[in-house]
C-alpha cells in the first residue's frame, strides 16, 4: 500500500460523519464578533485618550517649570565689594 | 456619510453571512475531528469554531483582499494548538468517540490540516513553528496509527478501505 492510498484511506475515514450545521451559530458568532469589536474600539480610544491626556500633562509643566532655563546659582555668594 | 457607513455595514454583515453558510459546515467538521467528539455531540468544537468564527468576523474590515477562509483556518489551527493541552488533552482521552480519538491533538492538528484540508507540508510547518520534517514524520507516524492501530478494529478499517479502493 503506497503513500497516496494510505493517504485517500485516512480522507476517507475522516470524511466519514459530518456534523450538522447548529443553526443558532451565525448569530452566536455575530453577538461574539461585535462585542469583541466594541471592546476593541472602547481600547484604542482609551490608549488615544490616555495619549492626549499625557501630551497635554507634559506641555502644561514643560511650561510652568521651564526646564530649559538654567536655575540661578545658589553656591557662589553674590560678589558686592571688592 | 452616515448613510454610506451603515450601507457598508449591512454589505458586511451579508458577505460574512454568506461566508458562513459557505465554510461553516467544512470549519465546524475539521473541529469536530480536531477536538475528537462525535459529530452529533461536539459542544468543544462547536465553542471553538463560534470563537474563531467571531475573531474572522471582528478583522472582516481588515482583511483587505486575504482568503476569509485561509484566515479562520490558521485561527482554528492556532488556537487549537494553543489550548489542546491544558484543556482538551484529558478530556478526551476520557471520552474517546470520534474517528481521530486514538491519536494525540497534535497528530489530529497536523493530520487534519495536511490531509482534510489539503495544506502544504511547508505551509503547516511554518503554521505550527515545527521543521518541515518532524511535520511529515508525525503525519505518517499518525497515519500508520490510524490505519493499522495497536489492537482494536484492524478487520474493519482495512476491510472498508479495501471495498472501495
Amino acid at each position: 500500500m503506497n503513500r497516496s492510498e494510505r493517504e485517500a484511506a485516512v480522507r476517507q475515514i475522516m470524511e466519514r460523519a459530518v456534523p450538522r450545521m447548529p443553526p443558532e451559530l451565525h448569530a452566536d458568532v455575530v453577538r461574539r464578533g461585535s462585542r469583541m469589536l466594541r471592546r476593541r474600539t472602547l481600547a484604542r480610544r482609551l490608549l488615544w485618550l490616555l495619549l492626549f491626556a499625557a501630551v497635554v500633562g507634559f506641555t502644561v509643566w514643560a511650561v510652568t517649570v521651564q526646564p530649559w532655563v538654567e536655575p540661578p546659582s545658589e553656591t557662589t555668594p553674590p560678589l558686592t565689594d571688592w | 456619510m452616515r448613510a454610506r457607513h451603515a450601507a457598508e455595514g449591512a454589505r458586511r454583515a451579508r458577505e460574512f453571512e454568506a461566508f458562513v453558510a459557505g465554510a461553516g459546515g467544512r470549519l465546524l467538521h475539521a473541529a469536530t475531528l480536531l477536538t475528537a467528539e462525535a459529530p452529533d455531540d461536539n459542544p468543544r468544537a462547536r465553542r471553538l469554531l463560534t470563537l474563531v468564527l467571531a475573531h474572522t468576523y471582528a478583522c472582516w474590515g481588515r482583511l483587505h483582499g486575504e482568503d476569509p477562509y485561509n484566515h479562520a483556518r490558521q485561527h482554528l489551527a492556532t488556537r487549537f494548538a494553543h489550548g489542546a493541552w491544558h484543556q482538551y488533552g484529558t478530556l478526551t482521552r476520557t471520552r474517546p468517540t470520534g474517528a481521530l480519538a486514538r491519536l494525540t491533538p497534535q497528530e489530529r492538528l497536523i493530520l487534519v490540516l495536511r490531509l482534510y484540508e489539503g495544506v502544504a507540508e511547508e505551509q503547516v510547518a511554518a503554521l505550527l513553528g515545527l521543521p518541515s520534517e518532524r511535520v511529515h514524520t508525525i503525519c505518517d507516524r499518525a497515519t500508520a496509527t490510524l490505519l493499522h492501530p495497536p489492537r482494536k478494529r484492524p478487520a474493519a478499517v482495512v476491510g472498508a478501505k479495501a471495498a472501495t479502493s
